[in-house]
Order: structure tokens, then C-alpha cells, then sequence
């Protein structure tokens, strides 16, 4: 554990976890963009001061775990319900900060209406949205996001646009809605974009304290294991592959 | 007062804060109740894009520790049932009323009792129980739905309000319980209320190992053999000298009293056992009052979906025939007591 290390006399530690972490190792891949994003959105819950006052609500899937990862109070969802599962949390307590962190699969696919319908009704929460194009703890099937042409165990000959359709753009989609607040696509996969995403989810959740409304940060990201290649491979087909049909930026911003 | 809208009025008179919904025929005047008077008494009604966003939308607000209900009808009830095991999962009380209508399918909307199973053996995945209580009058609906609030918050396990088409349409004369005083509802030390100044909590339906996820529900199995030891109901009717005892729950209930009426008057000493809580059924009453009645007869708007708990209950002490009807067909009770007849000595 790194709080457990000895730190020489003469040095002082510039680097440590958010206080909303907890000391429980991450269960994540190598070179999974999971550990990143769990982290800044940890740090954003540290720099607001709101760690006291938040839910978090976990996934299914590799994030299922989050509740672990964090020193604030969690639930978990059922599959691609955490925005309807939030929407009673929030209309319940007001004051709670609510946030969802969920994949693809989740979001995009059997929780699409659910995601929709709280985007549209501008539900004061945060909905934290890792985009990797694949389903990962399912064993690597394609998910509604899975690039045309891209091999997955359930597309062994890459993804048939004529058979199973586009990625889906959820966050283009959203955007066109009158109720968010909020809806920005960023990445994660180099320092510039880090900071970039930092900056982001720092917004969605200051929105939600402000009363703004639903704010949504979709993260692009890779998933090497189902990829079937190494971390850095994983960054590059982000930035080759994933960002062709994803482009970064903010899609809706509505600020006074 | 209309049977769906004593239901709704004696919700908020128990303190649910937050009511989901998603608008199904015959509960509608539920929703449009709920829709009209909650806010106005400082809670929150809200239309889900679904039933299954509206049970999740529960699932939350109960986590946060409020009193929370949702209603629907047989089809809507269907699409709650995976929210329902993850109510049952996690350990979070909720109230549940399903106004049931014929079916399967989208069947129509007239009064039957075909979804017994699915109320009382699960219904969603997993080994769980729902506290069930079927109301007969509108008078009953509205306190059993204070009830079931209370009994969902001391055990931790949903309840349903099982009625059908024609409790929730019928208008009766009703006395509506006080409001429960909230300051006298028990804390829940496992809401979600953010953790400053305490520990984290989180609410889970799941533990990965097989060895923790035994142990979760070695506690749900030891909730529900406490429930069942303490929170059996049933309404007995003229069981004392009886020859032919009736059991009916709900609608058919109240017509099996009629029926019990008619026989007497032409000389058949009938009886009638009526399950209030169906689960947990009433297995031993049933089988105290076979060791001495030598026909039980279960009649029901179903095929027989209560008849096999009856059965159980009786363990061939006595003769079981059956008599149902189906597709939102309600007998008379002429009908029934001509089956009576049949089965009496």
C-alpha cells in the first residue's frame, strides 16, 4: 500500500490518493482506462468537498466493484438501470450528490431508455459513461458501440454494419435532448486528455451541485484484454480506431 | 371511496414519500390519485418511462431510506419482477400493489387471480419471499396497505398488495386509518444518506463467492421462517360445526361469503377460511380445520393456483376438489354454491 510507505526525512509526498479512495487494490486489467477515470472522478468528489453527501451507484460489469474502490456510500444497480435507480436516490434526498458509472453495455444497450428518459427529464445527477467498445466482463461480445469491423468473440469476422447496425452515439443522441445540461466525449489516453477528462467530470458534478441538471461524460477508453492487445496497443487504437466514430468535445453545454 | 384510491390515500396516510409509476388499466385511478394529492402532501409522484424504470426508481428511493411504493397491473407486474428480486436481494422494504387483470399475456382487464404464483413463489430469480396480502374490501385495502408499509420496514422484505380489477374499481364506504406518525417510524441504519462522519454503507444483491453469497441468503431464509412464525392472517367464518370449508382469498373471498350465507339457509353447514397473508399461507389453520372437515374446497379465479398450497395444507385429511374460473370470468355465487352442493354430504 502506498500509504504504507516511509518517506525519507528532507521528502514530502506530492502525490497521494483522494481521500474519497479507499486502500482496496483495483481488480481492473492492465491497461484498462477504468483505473484512470475511477480516479479523477474520486479526486473531483475531493476537490468539491462532497465526499460526505454522495452516492455512488455501481454497475454491472467490471465496475461492479467500485463500491470497494471508494469511501462514500454505494448501491449497486441492476443491469443498465443506475440513471432510474438515481432518479429515486436524488428525488428521494435532494441533497445527496448522486452519481452512476457505467460501460457501454450498460448505458447503451439494455439501459438505453432508462438513460434517455433521465437525460430528457434533466435529472440533477452525474452519469459517468466508459465507452470502450467492447463487453468486457461478459467476455469481450460486442457491444452497441463495437466499431464496424471490429473482431469481437460474438463478431469473429468483425462487426456486419449491414447485420448489426452502427455504433451507437449516445452522447450525439443526448445532446439533441432539451434536458441535459451536460454532455461531453473525452478520453483518457494521454496526460493532455487526463487532464482534459479531469476537467470534465469536475464540471458534471459541480453542475449537479448547482442545481443544473443531468450531466453526462462519456470516456473513451480501451479494454486491451478484449482488444487482445497490450496497454499501450490499447492507447493507439483509441486514437486510430475508437476516435473516428468518437470525437472528443463537449456536444451541450447549457451555462447561463 | 373507489378500491385504488383508498389504496392510494391510506399510502400516503403510512408515509410513502415517493411513489414511481408507469399508467396500466385497471389501477389508473391509483395513479391519478397519487398524481393529484402526494406532492401537495410534500412527497414526490413521478411517471417512469416503464415499469421496469419505476421499480428501479423505487429500489433507489428506498436506499435512501424513505417509504416508497409503486403499483401496476398483472403485464406491468411482469416487467417489475427484476427489480423485485433486487429489492429482495439487497434488503430494501418497499410496498408493491398489483391491481391483477386476466391473462397471460396482455389477457384484458377484468378481475382474476392468475398471478398467485408469481406472487408468492418468487416470480423474479433467486430464492426470495414477498410479504402477500390480498385484501376483500375496499375497508381492508386501506389497512393492509398501512400494514404492509409496516411489515416491509421491520423485516427488510417487500410487500405486495395483491388485489384484482374488481376490488381496485369497486366504490365502498371506507374509514381511513389515522397517518402514521413519521417521527414513530424506526431509523434505517442501512440508508444511503452519505457517509459524513460515519463509515461508508453499500447496498449489494450480489457477493461473487458462493460462500458469502450463502451466508446473504441464509439471512433472507432466516427473515422469512421469523415472518412466517409471526405474520400468518386469515379470517375464519363460520368454521365451528362446518361440513364443507371453503377457502378463497380477495374477491372471490367476500363471494365465497355469500356463498357460505346461501348454503347455511338451505340446510349445508359451509365454512369459509380466508387467507389475508398469502405468504405466508395459512397452512396450519388449513390443516387444524381439515383434521375435522372432511371437504375443503378451494375456489379461485385461476386455474388452481392456490389450490396446490391448499393442498399442501390438507395433506389428504380431507377431500380437495376445486372449482375456478378463468379469463376474468367472475361466478356467481349461485354457481359456486351448486359446486357446494356437489361436494357436500
Amino acid at each position: 500500500m502506498l500509504a504504507d510507505v516511509k518517506i525519507p526525512e528532507g521528502y514530502v509526498r506530492v502525490f497521494k490518493r483522494p481521500d474519497s479512495m479507499s486502500d482496496a487494490p483495483y481488480t481492473y486489467c492492465p491497461g484498462c482506462h477504468h483505473g484512470v477515470i475511477g480516479r479523477l472522478v474520486a479526486e473531483a468528489i475531493d476537490e468539491l468537498g462532497i465526499r460526505g453527501r454522495t452516492v455512488g451507484i455501481a454497475p454491472v460489469g467490471c465496475a461492479v466493484f467500485l463500491y470497494r474502490f471508494y469511501r462514500c456510500d454505494f448501491i449497486q444497480a441492476a443491469h443498465g438501470r443506475a440513471c432510474a435507480v438515481a432518479t429515486g436516490l436524488k428525488r428521494a434526498n435532494p441533497d445527496l450528490i448522486v452519481f452512476t458509472y457505467q460501460g457501454d453495455g450498460d448505458l447503451a444497450a439494455i439501459g438505453t431508455a432508462e438513460t434517455v428518459h433521465a437525460a430528457n427529464r434533466g435529472e440533477n445527477i452525474t452519469a459517468i459513461f466508459v465507452n470502450n467498445a467492447v463487453y468486457g466482463m461478459t467476455g469481450g461480445e460486442m457491444a452497441p458501440t463495437t466499431l464496424p469491423g471490429q473482431r469481437t468473440v460474438t463478431t469473429p469476422e468483425g462487426r456486419d454494419v449491414r447485420t448489426t447496425g452502427y455504433p451507437f452515439k449516445i452522447s450525439e443522441m443526448l445532446a439533441q435532448l432539451d434536458g441535459p445540461a451536460y454532455i461531453t466525449r473525452q478520453a483518457v489516453y494521454d496526460v493532455r486528455h487526463v487532464q482534459m477528462a479531469r476537467k470534465a467530470i469536475r464540471k458534471a458534478f459541480r453542475n449537479q451541485l448547482e442545481g443544473k441538471g443531468f450531466s453526462m461524460v462519456e470516456v473513451v477508453a480501451a479494454c486491451p484484454t478484449n482488444l487482445k492487445v497490450s496497454p499501450v496497443h490499447g492507447n493507439k487504437w483509441v486514437t486510430e480506431q475508437a476516435l473516428r466514430y468518437f470525437p472528443l468535445g463537449d456536444l451541450k453545454v447549457r451555462d447561463p | 371511496m373507489r378500491g385504488n384510491e383508498a389504496i392510494a390515500e391510506a399510502a400516503i396516510r403510512a408515509g410513502c414519500k415517493c411513489y414511481f409509476c408507469y399508467p396500466i388499466t385497471p389501477q389508473g385511478e391509483l395513479v391519478e390519485y397519487m398524481a393529484r394529492h402526494l406532492p401537495r402532501r410534500g412527497g414526490v409522484f413521478l411517471q417512469a418511462e416503464s415499469e421496469v424504470a419505476a421499480i428501479n426508481m423505487v429500489y433507489g428511493a428506498s436506499a435512501a431510506g424513505v417509504r416508497t411504493m409503486t403499483s401496476s397491473s398483472s403485464p406491468g407486474i411482469s416487467l417489475k419482477m427484476e427489480g423485485i428480486s433486487y429489492l429482495a436481494g439487497s434488503r430494501l422494504p418497499a410496498v408493491i400493489v398489483n391491481v391483477m387483470r386476466g391473462g397471460p399475456g396482455l389477457g384484458n382487464i377484468a378481475p382474476a387471480q392468475g398471478d398467485y404464483f408469481q406472487a408468492t413463489k418468487g416470480g423474479g430469480h433467486g430464492d426470495y419471499h414477498l410479504i402477500v396480502l390480498a385484501p376483500s374490501t375496499v375497508q381492508e385495502a386501506a389497512e393492509l396497505v398501512m400494514l404492509a408499509f409496516a411489515l416491509s420496514d421491520r423485516y427488510r422484505v417487500p410487500a405486495m398488495i395483491l388485489a384484482d380489477g374488481m376490488l381496485g374499481q369497486m366504490m365502498e364506504p371506507v374509514e381511513l386509518p389515522e397517518p402514521v406518525d413519521e417521527g414513530a417510524i424506526p431509523e434505517k441504519p442501512w440508508a444511503l444518506t452519505g457517509a459524513e462522519g460515519r463509515e461508508p454503507r453499500v447496498v449489494l444483491s450480489f457477493d461473487l463467492d458462493p460462500q458469502g453469497l450463502k451466508e446473504m441468503n441464509l439471512v433472507l431464509q432466516a427473515t422469512y421462517r421469523e415472518i412466517e412464525a409471526h405474520e400468518v392472517r386469515w379470517e375464519e367464518v363460520d368454521t365451528a360445526d362446518a361440513e364443507i370449508l371453503l377457502v378463497a382469498y380477495g374477491t372471490m373471498g367476500r363471494i365465497a361469503k355469500t356463498v357460505v350465507r346461501l348454503a347455511r339457509a338451505e340446510g349445508i353447514r359451509a365454512g369459509l377460511l380466508r387467507p389475508i397473508s398469502l405468504w405466508p399461507f395459512p397452512y396450519e389453520p388449513i390443516r387444524a380445520l381439515a383434521e375435522r372437515i372432511p371437504v375443503v374446497l378451494t375456489v379461485e379465479l385461476s386455474a388452481g393456483q392456490m389450490w396446490e398450497d391448499v393442498r399442501l395444507a390438507v395433506e389428504g385429511r380431507a377431500a380437495t376438489p376445486f372449482y375456478g374460473e378463468l379469463g376474468g370470468v367472475v361466478p356467481t355465487p349461485k354457481e359456486i354454491l351448486s359446486e357446494v352442493k356437489k361436494h357436500a354430504r
